[in-house]
């Protein structure tokens, strides 16, 4: 997979710090404005995808490897086990909302919501990391003609 | 509210045209279409949450179906349909409708909401002391971070062990791949 046209190579390069943004922004503020960590994932791994398709192989190996993205899908998963662990300990209950009885945000900041914030970027990492690897698992190695 | 049951017309018009289509390519493409229509459904029930996923879901599945599938072998499922199969599913779709009927009896009107129907519906409870007990200002991730965190985490696990399933049978592919390429 060598890559697309310079019109494409350079329309990436331009767009694809804000998409990354964009979807850290949506993944941040899910707890105020319409959002989470879901959508804020998936247009993360999408930003991987376009400049895949764009660059081809090799340069989005240099951006993000597989194993990078395989490690951060399974600490992301892992930390939001924790954070339900550290529910238990600290809190009431297995995954409690342990910071916002202790330390309760103003409504509208955006820190507020207790460990709303954490468990979103969880997700959004999670979703991310594994989605590109799919990604990269079904589209970068060709597949076996049937024979 | 006309305008909506265009839109969901206009859904399964393109529902139907995916499964009948005769190339893969074309089957995608209304794929996305069934996404977006319903996307625009989702936010013309003022659900944004659910439009956002939903639109960036089907792009993201939209790119991988096409550059995955679309000309690396497709198999075609052939075969016709027996007797006794056509009479089977002919029963079941209409217990499927009979029980159908019946759940529509209850069910509220459409894009009306449970509490008004019920008194002591559990969302209610959420409106009432979602932002005291959470302290975020957006309801659904209040319920799906706080409220029903355990279903969230369930979620994320069922994400994990699918793709460490997906990736556990496609590895193989890739070494012999490797391995092929090696002889040659």
């Amino acid at each position: 997979m060598k890559g697309m046209s310079n019109i494409v190579k350079t329309v990436t390069r331009w767009v694809a710090p804000f998409i990354v943004a964009f979807g850290i922004y949506i993944a941040l503020t899910g707890h105020l404005t319409p959002g989470g960590g879901f959508p804020g994932g998936v247009i993360i791994a999408g930003c991987f995808v376009l400049i895949t398709l764009a660059y081809g192989k090799d340069k989005v190996e240099q951006v993000l490897g597989l194993k990078t993205a395989a490690i951060t899908d399974s600490l992301a998963a892992l930390s939001f086990l924790g954070m339900g662990l550290l529910g238990c300990v600290l809190g009431k209950a297995f995954l409690g909302n342990f910071i916002q009885s202790g330390f309760p945000g103003e409504a509208f900041e955006l820190l507020s919501g207790g460990n709303m914030p954490i468990l979103n970027l969880a997700i959004s990492f999670k979703v991310g990391g594994s989605l590109f690897v799919v990604f990269a698992f079904l589209a970068l190695f060709r597949v076996i003609e049937e024979d | 509210m006309v305008l909506i049951q265009v839109f969901l017309v206009f859904t399964i018009v393109a529902a139907v045209i995916a499964v009948e289509a005769p190339s893969a390519l074309s089957s995608v493409i209304s794929l996305g279409a069934v996404g977006f229509g319903l996307s625009i459904a989702f936010l013309w029930l003022a659900a944004p949450d659910i439009a956002i996923t939903q639109v960036v879901v089907e792009i993201v599945t939209l790119v991988i179906l096409i550059r995955a599938t679309i000309g690396k072998g497709v198999t075609e499922i052939q075969g016709n349909e027996s007797k006794p199969m056509l009479i089977g599913s002919l029963i079941l779709f209409g217990l499927g409708a009979a029980f159908f009927a019946n759940y529509l009896s209850v069910f509220p009107d459409f894009g009306k909401s449970a509490m008004d129907i019920f008194s002591n519906a559990p969302s209610e409870a959420y409106l009432q002391f979602g932002l005291e007990k959470s302290g975020g200002t957006n309801i659904v991730n209040d319920i799906l971070l706080d409220f029903r965190a355990y279903d969230t985490l369930g979620e994320a696990s069922v994400l994990f062990a699918a793709i460490l399933g997906a990736i556990t049978l496609l590895q193989k592919r890739v070494f012999y791949e490797e391995h092929k390429e090696g002889v040659e």
